[in-house]
């Protein structure tokens, strides 16, 4: 199969062969091709070149209902599911039949395999792991003989991990062949029993995960060896720089979820990593902290940066203070799409001397926006280069950069490596690391455990807008922090 | 007749070209659609069936061809908004206007004329009743739209369509993903939707008012979209929106005979002012409209 956008060939001529009752495994780094493929065989897009067989028959895939018409169902890494109507009522979308007898059959599904979920909630009030369930089920009631899972790991905590393997192992042992696209190693050798890597659009391995070690798998899939993981020594630490005290907050979203008694304390030369599932308070605590979402000026002490009560503070104000953030929508939040590098670095590096007399000095703009580009390795072509046209982590580089020149006191990161190659990753981290070794306060919410076991000091868990007491990274178990993921560890009800 | 009795008798059949032309655009604009060319759909409807009853068509053929034109303008928005993409609000404004203008052209050498209207249908027993009575006497038209707002209520709530419909527009993304031909579903909304503005004219200038006035649709077209957001895309608030803004167009009219020493400029700006307070009360409520809103609604989508 080959499929090409415009100058970038995101699948070159890849073969590929699934077994029945096989778990197969599709390792690739991200923008190796993996969600390309998939949607080539979910129908969601047509091939330049290549042919699929089905059954041995050759066939064309030229809509997702045909794709499922034939049998292969598949798990979006981003649900495809509406938020505004119910478990029963999404999947009356797809399965015909009354409510009650789906409601039956979900509930039937759910026990077989493992997949609780109440048919008669609505979507946006379930949790990822709960939506995640009612997506499978909802293939499930196609009676599928393929089912494709993009990245299905990536959302749920440890525990649940578990469980949701135990649901693919019983499917495959019915006669479900299944595609299981990831880039975690780990996962893939103790699930798949066939492997096949990407990189770069071209398969670079097909093999059996459990006959290799994680070290040759990952040379596939990245083409050289993993870059060390780098462990920070532990450092004595400064002032408190941030503070939160039993903060509570309910927004205004009907979606959204309140947060209640928040604490929290960020000291100089420290990391704190924020862990938790997404949707569990961690856009609202993000947009408290930069100032998006204000508190009245009778609440200012809420939270407090740099020994101030600034809750009532707008982003601008407490920027002024040294606070500098990196938002987890890189394009829309991070960066303009359509405005070039040079201009976003004016956004917020504009107290750098890039103004005079209120107007842009536009060589000191570029001046600066040039230096950020090669302190941070941003590949491309120039300071006018249009933001959205990089890719995601180069763009993440150029964002990290613009904000640590500010040479910020606290320096507070939303999802550092979200969607970013584990090169780029690597740097990343080691900026935060290095900042923590200057002496700025770092703050860091992410989904991803392990990152947050590599950089931070501490470590507290954001569940249902409750925050855990803090962790020490270095002697806390994951399955500690698992527990604190799902509510297990003594969170208030 | 008395005040009261002439507002209830009055109010339904002032509000069915509102409510004919809501009704269309709540079913469009649920499906993720916005057509701000409303008003033009209805001024050409609104035209094309006066002619047909003027050269004696009579009032059947009327509507049917006063539909047909709605869907025509209809297909032109959704060849450009939903076939090419385009701007919804800049194509549903030129739609709109392109309307209008037709309107005028073709009704030229019609316009002051009369006709005359359709008779009244009267339930027995209730139409007897004192005071209320007016309100049991009613043209088939009215009596039909009662009807089509109540299949429209039942189709969002029970039915498999107005839950594609709902899917459609609220992530026409992951509604592709699962099967559904999004664009297909969109267009045929957005005829339906063209189709009712196309009634709500043809109502508007062959039965509530039967005459030809160059015009004489007057922001109706507007109101109606108005009243769907007033509404939160629920039917059963915007059945009330259109009764209330009927009831308050023939009070302001009542207050006009009975001298009240109010200009009457102002009773006649009262249903607009009525309805952009209320319209405003109703928006302030963030999470009504998050509940209720149309995630997608005037995004332009392509697979």
């Amino acid at each position: 199969m080959t499929k090409a956008y415009g100058q970038v060939v995101a699948n070159d001529a890849i073969d590929l062969t699934v077994g029945r009752n096989s778990i197969h495994a599709i390792l690739g780094e991200n923008g190796a091709g993996k969600s390309t493929l998939m949607k080539l065989i979910y129908g969601v897009e047509s091939p330049d070149a290549g042919e699929v067989l089905w059954d041995g028959q050759p066939v064309t895939l030229s809509s997702p209902a045909e794709a499922r018409r034939l049998g292969i169902g598949m798990v979006f890494q981003h649900f495809s599911l509406f938020e505004t109507l119910s478990v029963v009522e999404n999947i009356s979308l797809i399965v015909p039949g009354k409510k009650a007898d789906l409601a039956a059959r979900i509930r039937a599904l759910g026990q077989d395999f493992g997949l609780d979920v109440d048919p008669f909630a609505d979507v946006h009030s379930l949790s990822v792991g709960e939506r995640q369930r009612v997506e499978i089920i909802r293939c499930l009631m196609t009676e599928p003989k393929l089912l494709i899972l993009d990245e299905p790991t990536s959302v749920l905590p440890p525990q649940a991990v578990g469980l949701l393997f135990d649901t693919l192992r019983r499917l495959r042992d019915r006669g479900v062949s299944i595609l299981f696209i990831s880039h975690k190693l780990d996962e893939i050798q103790s699930l798949c029993d066939h492997a096949t890597i990407l990189r770069g659009g071209r398969v670079t391995g097909n093999v059996d995960p459990r006959q290799h070690d994680a070290h040759d798998l990952a040379r596939m899939m990245i083409g050289r060896d993993m870059p060390p993981p780098l462990h920070a020594d532990p450092l004595p630490v400064g002032d408190i720089r941030l503070e939160l005290s039993a903060l509570d907050h309910q927004p205004d979203d009907p979606f959204a979820l309140g947060l209640s008694g928040v604490n929290l304390r960020l000291h100089a030369g420290e990391i704190l990593g924020i862990a938790g599932i997404s949707g569990n308070g961690q856009g609202e605590l993000a947009r408290l902290i930069s100032g998006e979402t204000r508190l009245s000026p009778a609440r200012r002490d809420d939270i407090r940066l740099m020994g101030r009560g600034v809750a009532h503070l707008d982003p601008a104000a407490r920027r002024a203070l040294g606070f500098a953030f990196v938002p987890e929508e890189r394009l829309g939040r991070g960066a303009v799409p359509e405005m070039s590098l040079a201009d976003n670095s004016l956004l917020t590096a504009h107290p750098l001397g890039l103004l005079k007399r209120g107007l842009i000095d536009r060589r000191a703009e570029a001046t600066f926006t040039a230096a950020c580009i090669r302190d941070f390795d941003v590949r491309t072509s120039g300071p006018e280069a249009e933001a959205g046209a990089l890719s995601g982590g180069n763009l993440q580089k150029f964002i990290m950069g613009r904000e640590i020149l500010l040479k910020p006191q606290v320096l507070f990161v939303a999802q550092p490596t979200w969607g970013v190659d584990i090169g780029a990753a690597t740097a990343i981290r080691q900026r935060l690391v290095q900042m923590r070794n200057e002496g700025v306060a770092v703050l860091v919410i992410s989904e991803e455990l392990e990152e947050l076991f590599e950089i931070c000091d501490r470590i507290q868990v954001l569940h249902k807008g409750h925050l855990s007491p803090s962790l020490d990274a270095r002697t806390t178990k994951a399955e500690e922090i698992g527990r604190w993921m799902i509510g297990a560890a003594g969170v208030p009800a | 007749m008395s005040g009261l009795s002439f507002i209830l008798a009055g109010m339904l059949a002032a509000a069915t070209p509102f409510l004919l032309a809501a009704l269309g655009e709540l079913v469009v604009e649920r499906a993720g659609v916005l057509n701000l060319g409303i008003e033009g759909i209805m001024a050409l409807g609104a035209v094309l069936a006066f002619i047909v009853v003027y050269h004696g068509g009579g009032h059947v053929a009327a509507f049917g061809l006063a539909a047909l034109s709605g869907v025509v303008l209809a297909l032109v928005f959704g060849w450009l908004a939903l076939g090419l993409r385009a701007n919804q609000v800049a194509v549903g404004l030129a739609v709109g206007i392109l309307g209008q203008g037709l309107s005028s052209l073709i009704g030229n050498s019609y316009e002051s004329l009369t006709i005359t209207g359709i008779p009244k249908l009267a339930l027995p027993g209730l139409s007897a009743l004192p005071v209320v009575g007016g309100l049991f006497v009613q043209d088939a038209v009215v009596w039909l739209t009662l009807a089509a707002t109540a299949a429209i209520w039942a189709m969002f709530r029970f039915s498999r369509l107005g839950l594609i419909l709902r899917a459609v527009g609220e992530n026409p993304h992951a509604a592709r993903a699962i099967g559904y031909p999004v664009i297909r579903l969109r267009l045929w909304a957005v005829m339906f939707g063209g189709a009712m503005s196309g009634l709500a004219g043809a109502y508007a200038a062959t039965v509530y008012t039967p005459l030809w006035a160059d015009g004489m649709i007057a922001g109706r077209g507007w109101i109606a979209l108005a009243l769907v957001v007033f509404g939160t895309w629920l039917t059963g608030r915007i059945f009330f929106g259109a009764l209330l803004f009927g009831a308050v167009s023939l009070a302001s009219l009542v207050a006009q005979t009975e001298n009240w020493a109010v200009p009457s400029q102002l009773l006649s700006a009262l249903p607009y002012i009525v309805t952009i307070v209320v319209l405003g009360i109703i928006t302030s409520n963030k999470r009504l409209l998050k509940v209720n809103g149309v995630a997608s609604l005037g995004e332009p989508f392509g697979p």
